[in-house]
């Protein structure tokens, strides 16, 4: 097993450093000893079995990584998990509910905003906090919140598409209950 | 009642997919994924250097680091008789280098640790020692009698030159060529480009000793054909290993070939007797791993005055790194290149073609298309339209003139393709009329008195996809046809597995909308498994848009299969003569008399509960199919741009894709490929391409270096659809992933052309960056070749 967020030194004289962090993780606060050097996005994949959060690049280019840290987009392969140590980290096995999906992972499926699905975890949050900032934007402020994330397959049109539909749909589920 | 076939998401039907329902919940299981008790982690040395002896390999700092189990080197590998391994082109690929490095980023030594950061500290402490040699990293430098021998390995090698190759009739082209009013030549470059899906490559191997077992969980399009190869280079027993292709993060072709990485993780597995995982890079996917293109085309039309074509001539000059490891049909050593103007009349035709190695990495990959088309396809439309403005003729008319007519299907192609089926003439209207083609010519004049540039570019073409009938198609001597298995359970539920290997096409979705099309069973009550070969039926796996073409129809004809069988079944329930059943959608009925009938569920349950005297059992079957031919779909391609004559910035004002991909199973999802197709191949014209220096270092190593679109540059794309039915194929379909990646290029350069070209240059490669567009715009010469790369 890895020894890279619980069981430190796995050869009896190592002398890894280590570091105790708390972490909300998608509500749930974890704490878990982790290497200094440990990225977040491995401490997520590999110590907490969050297998969602995928990584494509590992030189902060591709968003495939991207969680929701305090609520704003970020890299998690560009970050140590020790920087996220007391905050809050939001990854897509926390975006839907028991009741159901969020409206923006219903989107993705309704316009066809995927394929492969290897970028859509990260997609996914980002539109998330965008409609959170911006309830009602423009194809173009879509467009531009997603530009840190790439994707090989759908060529963007159908995840533009996707981000639009979650944003009317949140919309019309806000006046309904207003 | 026959049922309502959109209602139970059969053909036609744009149903939501569902392998969505784990991937928006982010329970996809890619291969990074998987976790085995006792997992081993593996990281690979890679050569820094592009060309060098090596000397010497110390590990021993290495074997120091606490959680280090094992250091492979290419001599320990090369004890097991495992140094080299065979590629798909009959050529040999080193797993881990003994002699010689011959590309940056060769796999030159293995750690396998307790985690991957103990693995990668330790392969930092690994010394090598090299000598080094000079770098070849052109064709043209790989012919030069003075370059230093790249394949000194091998034996009957005394050059560079990997083949000559030549197809088509000589004779009757120069014939043409002597008889033409005028001749039209183009010189291009198809620069190097990297297929590069989001997910690099990786795999977990786990050899079991108390079994003799061995499990690959792995990256691969096609894992058929892995198990095959295992067998032979492992020299292990093929019903001992079970390879699965779990999703898949993207394919492209890039996951197609037999890598060492995972032929390492085996040998680690086998020796530490721990599943060993091991995942590339990003760095290490582009630099080692198949990339596409790398060749230079260089062709000529003879032509009458009236715009008719009486011959081409193409020649090609292929680079294909350091060892020749193209994934493609064993007849054709430069892929399907000679069904290049398969959509046009062309009386004579004549290609060569040769290929190099150089000291950079290995390929040569269909990236999203089936074994070099896009660069036939590329070279195609940039000829058509460099020899419509040598004739003075409008660049439709020309296309319109030469185009394969409607009714001249079957027609056979100056290098012996039967094209199939298709409507050219009405796809480049519909095209025409959607971009505003009429009134356009006023426009950009118009738009040039006031200094803007505009241009119009069009392409059409069709492809062979879905290779392939048995006869031609083979790969490592393995016939290219597919297979499905379908068994419908007794409440009439059922289960279907293929040969094919989805990496994001849906074929979870759209192969149970053929089985709801043949059999009426709901799409919803039919689950789709492939990718392990323990339990899929025998098949070529997924890449040169063979899916729906070969296993897609395998699919319709075990459907048929079954339905044959419950035909008897319903005749026995019915007490009536088999000859006397009706079939309409999801039941057989008397004839005559339609309200008498039974369901394909009361067929199930009954073939588990009240078989008739003298028939087996069960419902189910396989099916294996062997295409009678390629599909050829059609497709208009025309781009409207815009260049800044001040920056050379090119934006796409519109672009119009006319696609007639025969019968579409599901819309959405053929929709959703056409745009995937687009982006890649706007990107290609435009920025996504991987270069070397002269030392032979890789430009293009990470996202930073090879751009790739997003979002934001990304053009829209506005989708027609033509639709003639593939004569030959149960339903009527055709091959679509590639399309647009394929043809669409140069439409793009097609269009930036037409807008500069009043300054006289006839040509600028791809990538058109913006530099390029601008220096051509200023010296009026053609800018050719790869962007220029110094050693700083
Ligand atoms: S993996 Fe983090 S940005 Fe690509
Ligand atoms: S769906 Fe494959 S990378 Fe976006």
């Amino acid at each position: 097993m890895s020894s890279l967020y619980d069981e430190v030194a796995p050869t009896p004289g190592a002398d890894v450093p280590v570091r105790r962090v708390t972490i909300d993780v998608n509500g749930q606060k974890r704490t878990v000893d982790v290497e200094p050097r440990l990225l977040l996005a491995h401490l997520l994949r590999q110590g907490l079995a969050l297998t969602g959060t995928h990584t494509g690049c590992d030189t902060t280019s591709c968003g495939a990584c991207t969680v929701l840290f305090d609520g704003r987009p970020a890299k998690s392969c560009t970050m140590f998990a020790v920087q996220a140590d007391g905050h809050a980290v939001e990854t897509v096995e926390g975006m839907g509910s028991a009741s159901g999906l969020h409206p923006v992972q219903e989107g993705f499926k309704e316009e066809h905003g995927l394929q492969c699905g290897f970028c859509t975890p990260g997609m996914m949050l980002t539109a998330k906090a965008l409609l959170e900032r911006n309830p009602d934007p423009t194809e173009d402020e879509v467009r531009w919140a997603l530009s840190g994330n790439l994707c090989r397959c759908t060529g963007y049109q159908n995840i533009v598409n996707a981000v639009l539909w979650a944003a009317k749909k949140m919309r019309d589920e806000q006046t309904q209950e207003a | 009642m026959a049922l309502d076939e959109i209602k139970i998401g059969g053909m036609g039907a744009s149903r939501r997919r569902v392998e969505d329902n784990r991937f928006i919940r982010g329970k996809g299981n890619y291969v990074d994924d998987i976790v085995l008790p006792g997992m081993l982690h593996m990281e690979i040395l890679r050569s820094n250097v592009a060309h060098a002896r090596i000397k010497s390999i110390d590990t021993s700092a290495a074997w120091e680091i606490p959680g280090v189990r094992l250091v492979l080197t290419g001599e320990m590998m090369a004890a097991r008789n495992l140094a080299w391994m065979p590629t798909l082109s009959y050529d040999t690929q080193a797993v881990l280098a003994t002699d010689k490095v011959r590309f940056q980023g060769q796999e030159v030594a293995a750690v396998i640790a307790d985690d991957p950061y103990i693995a990668k500290d330790a392969c930092s402490k690994i010394v090598v020692e090299y000598e080094q040699l000079p770098a070849v990293v052109n064709p043209f430098e790989a012919q030069d009698p003075s370059a230093p021998l790249i394949r000194d390995d091998k034996e009957n090698q005394p050059t560079n030159k990997i083949f000559d190759w030549e197809i088509g009739d000589k004779e009757r082209t120069d014939q043409a060529f002597a008889e033409a009013d005028v001749v039209s030549k183009i010189d291009l470059h198809y620069p190097r480009s990297h297929p590069s899906p989001l997910e690099p490559c990786g795999s977990i191997a786990d050899y079991d000793r108390a079994t003799g077992k061995l499990t690959v969980f792995m990256t691969s399009q096609a894992p058929h054909i892995v198990r095959a190869a295992v067998a032979m280079v492992a020299e292990l027993p093929e019903h001992q290993i079970r390879i699965v292709s779990p999703d898949l993060g993207g394919g492209f072709g890039n996951k197609v070939p037999i890598y060492p990485g995972y032929v390492i993780s085996i040998l680690a597995s086998i020796l530490t007797e721990r599943p060993v995982k091991w995942i590339e890079d990003k760095t290490g996917n582009l630099i080692s791993t198949g990339f596409g293109r790398d060749v230079y085309l260089r062709g000529e039309l003879a032509l009458r005055k009236d715009g008719r074509i009486l011959g081409m001539r193409m020649h090609t000059v292929s680079d294909h790194g350091a060892f020749f490891a193209d994934a493609q049909p064993t007849k054709f050593k430069i892929g399907l290149m000679h069904s290049t103007f398969a959509c046009y009349e062309v009386p004579a035709a004549h290609l060569t073609s040769e290929g190099y190695y150089t000291t950079k990495a290995p390929g040569g990959v269909a990236y999203r298309c089936s074994f070099r088309v896009t660069e036939a396809m590329f070279f195609q439309e940039r000829m058509m339209h460099a020899a419509a403005n040598d004739l003075g003729m409008d660049q439709a008319e020309f296309r319109r003139l030469n185009l394969v007519k409607d009714d001249m299907f079957p027609y056979r192609t100056a290098f012996g393709f039967l094209t199939d089926s298709g409507q050219y003439g009405k796809c480049l209207d519909i095209g025409l009329e959607a971009i505003g083609y009429s009134t356009f010519k006023q426009e950009q004049e118009e738009a040039r008195k006031r200094g803007k540039l505009l241009g119009i570019g069009i392409s059409t073409m069709t492809e062979p996809l879905g290779a392939g009938n048995s006869r031609e198609y083979d790969i490592i001597g393995i016939k290219m046809f597919d297979s499905a298995e379908l068994r419908v359970h007794m409440t009439g539920k059922a289960i279907l597995r293929t040969g094919a290997k989805t990496q994001g096409q849906g074929h979870e979705t759209t192969w149970a909308q053929i089985v709801a099309h043949e059999l009426g069973i709901p799409a919803e009550d039919i689950v789709v498994e492939e990718g392990d070969t323990d339990t899929a039926p025998f098949g070529m796996g997924t890449y040169a848009s063979r899916s729906t073409p070969v296993a897609g129809a395998a699919v319709a004809m075990v459907a048929r299969k079954i339905r044959a069988k419950a035909r008897k079944i319903a005749a026995h329930l019915l007490e009536v003569s088999e000859e006397d059943i009706e079939w309409e959608l999801g039941r057989f009925y008397v004839r005559g008399n339609q309200e008498r009938g039974v369901t394909i569920q009361d067929c199930a349950l009954a073939a588990y509960s009240n078989v008739p005297d003298g028939l087996e059992p069960g419902l189910e079957n396989n099916a294996y199919y062997d295409p009678p031919n390629l599909t050829w779909p059609f497709a208009a391609y025309i781009c409207k741009v815009e260049v800044d004559a001040e920056t050379g910035v090119w934006d796409v004002l519109k672009f119009v894709a006319v696609d007639d991909c025969g019968v579409r199973i599901n819309p959405m999802i053929v929709e959703g490929q056409i745009m995937g197709g687009l982006t890649e191949a706007y990107a290609m014209a435009n920025m996504q391409y991987i270069t070397f220096d002269e030392e032979g270092n890789c430009i293009g190593s990470n996202y930073m270096d090879y751009l790739l679109p997003t979002a934001w540059e990304t053009p829209g794309f506005e989708l027609h659809e033509v639709v003639t039915p593939c004569p030959h194929h149960p339903i009527g379909a055709k091959g679509v992933g590639e399309c647009a990646t394929v043809g669409g290029p140069a439409a793009f350069v097609n269009a930036v052309m037409n807008a500069i070209e009043h300054t006289g240059v006839r040509n600028v490669d791809m990538p058109m960056m913006p530099n390029r567009v601008y220096e051509a715009l200023q010296t009026g010469e053609d800018v050719s070749g790869m962007p220029p790369m110094k050693v700083e």
